[in-house]
C-alpha cells in the first residue's frame, strides 16, 4: 500500500485533502500559500507521484485535474526559477561532447561515497540508504518520458541506455529491483516512496527536478545533461560505495547494486555524454545550454544533500 | 505550378542513415562494443558481455578489467588512451 505521505504544512494539508475527496468531478482551486520550503517540496513530490505510480489513497483520476495541476505548475515554476538562480550559467568556449567529462572533474563538491568508503558507520549507510531509495527506486523512469520529445538519433541513443537501465528484457535486472533487493536485504522497506516522511528538503528537491526535467517537453535538453552528469559521477562512486558496504560486513545485494553500477555506468557515461547529448545537439545546437544546466543542476543538488547529511553526521565535509 | 512538384525528395531524418559502428573508440577512455561478444583476456580468461554495449578497459588501470570502471579518469591526462 502507497499512502500519501505526511503534510508539512498548510499546503500540503490542504493539497492532500483535496487529493484524498477528489471523485471525478472539478475541484475548487487549492488557494494556499506554502508555510515553508519543505511544505512546497512534498506537496510537488506528491503532485509528480501522481504520474508515475499514484497513490492507494487517491483516485488515478485526479492526475489530471486542472485546480489540483495548477498547485503542481505554481511549484515547478518556483523551482525552475530557484534552480536558474543558483545556476552560473553555460560554460564560456566548452562544447559538451568534447570538453563534459573535465568540466565535471573541476567540480568539487563532498562525496558522500568517499565518506561512506571510509568512515561512516552502519547507522550512517542506512540513513543514506533510506533518502537514496526515494530515487533509486525510480531510477529511469523520469528520463523514460524525455523520449518521444527527442529528434530521431536521440531517441535511439537514448534507449540504448534506458534498455540496460530497465534489465535489457530480464525483469530480474532491472536496476530498481536490484536496488530494491539491495535495500530490502539490509532491512530496509522496499516500496516506493517507503522513506519520503523523512527526506529533508534536499532529497525532495532532487528529485522533484528530475520528474520536472522528464515531464516539460521544454526541459529535454535540461533532463538528459542531468542524465549525463549523473552517470559520469556514478562509476568510480559506486566503487566507493561497494567499498564501504563491504567494510561493514552489509548484504552482499546492497554491494552487487553498487558493482553492478560501476561496469553499467562506466559504459553509460560514454553513451550519455557522446550519443545522447550529440545527437539531441546535432539537430537542436541551441539545447547546449540547457544541457549545461541540467548537469550543473545534477551535481549543485547532490553537493547541497552531501553538504546536509554530513553536517547531520558531524563529519566535516 | 505545383507545391508538390516543387518540393525536394525527402531525405533520411538526420543522424538516421549508415550503419552502426559495433565499435567506438572514446578519446582519453575505453572502447565501446555494442552486442554480444566473448573477450579473451591475457590470460586466457573468457568474458562474456551481458548488456547491449559494453565498455572495454583502454588504459589498463581499471580493476574491474576487461571492463571499464571509470578509472581512466584519475589518470594524468597524458596516460590516458
Amino acid at each position: 500500500m502507497t499512502m500519501l505521505p505526511k503534510p508539512r504544512g498548510e499546503l500540503s494539508a490542504a493539497f492532500f485533502e483535496a487529493l484524498r475527496s477528489w471523485d471525478d468531478g472539478p475541484v475548487t482551486a487549492v488557494d494556499v500559500a506554502p508555510e515553508s520550503a519543505e511544505d512546497a517540496a512534498i506537496t510537488l513530490w506528491a503532485s509528480h507521484e501522481l504520474s508515475y505510480r499514484g497513490f492507494d489513497d487517491v483516485d488515478d483520476g485526479a492526475e489530471w485535474e486542472p485546480a489540483l495541476l495548477a498547485v503542481r505548475r505554481e511549484l515547478e515554476r518556483e523551482l525552475e526559477s530557484r534552480l536558474r538562480q543558483r545556476w552560473p550559467g553555460a560554460p564560456q568556449g566548452r562544447d559538451v561532447v568534447e570538453h563534459f567529462f573535465d568540466w565535471v572533474a573541476e567540480q568539487d563538491g563532498p562525496s558522500l561515497a568517499r565518506h561512506v568508503q571510509t568512515t561512516a558507520t552502519t547507522e550512517q549507510v542506512l540513513d543514506l540508504l533510506r533518502m537514496r531509495s526515494v530515487y533509486h527506486l525510480k531510477e529511469a523512469d523520469p528520463t523514460a518520458w524525455v523520449v518521444p520529445r527527442l529528434p530521431m538519433a536521440a531517441q535511439a541513443a537514448l534507449m540504448e541506455l534506458q534498455f540496460d537501465e530497465y534489465g535489457n528484457g530480464d525483469p530480474a535486472r532491472l536496476h530498481t529491483g536490484l536496488f530494491a533487493r539491495g535495500i530490502a536485504a539490509c532491512g530496509l522497506r522496499p516500496e516506493q516512496g517507503a522513506y519520503v516522511d523523512e527526506a529533508p528538503l534536499e532529497v525532495l528537491e532532487q528529485n522533484n527536478t528530475l520528474s520536472m526535467f522528464g515531464l516539460h517537453r521544454r526541459l529535454r535538453g535540461a533532463a538528459l545533461g542531468h542524465l549525463a552528469a549523473f552517470e559520469a559521477t556514478s562509476s568510480l562512486p559506486s566503487r566507493r560505495m561497494a567499498q564501504g558496504l563491504e567494510r561493514l560486513g552489509m548484504a552482499p545485494e546492497m554491494i552487487a547494486y553498487y558493482t553492478e553500477h560501476v561496469e553499467a555506468d562506466a559504459v553509460h557515461e560514454q553513451l550519455a555524454v557522446r550519443t545522447i547529448c550529440g545527437s539531441l545537439l546535432a539537430e537542436e545546437p541551441e539545447q547546449a545550454p540547457e544541457i549545461w544546466f541540467g548537469a550543473f543542476t545534477c551535481l549543485d543538488l547532490e553537493d547541497r544533500l552531501a553538504h546536509r547529511l554530513l553536517e547531520v553526521w558531524e563529519v566535516a565535509a | 505550378m505545383s507545391a508538390l512538384r516543387d518540393t525536394q525528395p525527402e531525405e533520411l531524418p538526420p543522424g538516421t542513415a549508415g550503419e552502426q559502428p559495433a565499435v567506438v573508440l572514446c578519446p582519453g577512455g575505453p572502447m565501446l562494443l555494442r552486442g554480444h561478444h566473448v573477450i579473451e583476456d591475457e590470460d586466457g580468461t573468457r568474458h562474456e558481455t551481458v548488456r547491449p554495449v559494453s565498455a572495454v578497459c583502454r588504459c589498463g588501470k581499471s580493476a574491474s578489467k576487461p571492463w571499464c570502471d571509470g578509472t581512466h579518469k584519475l589518470l594524468p591526462r597524458k596516460l590516458r588512451p
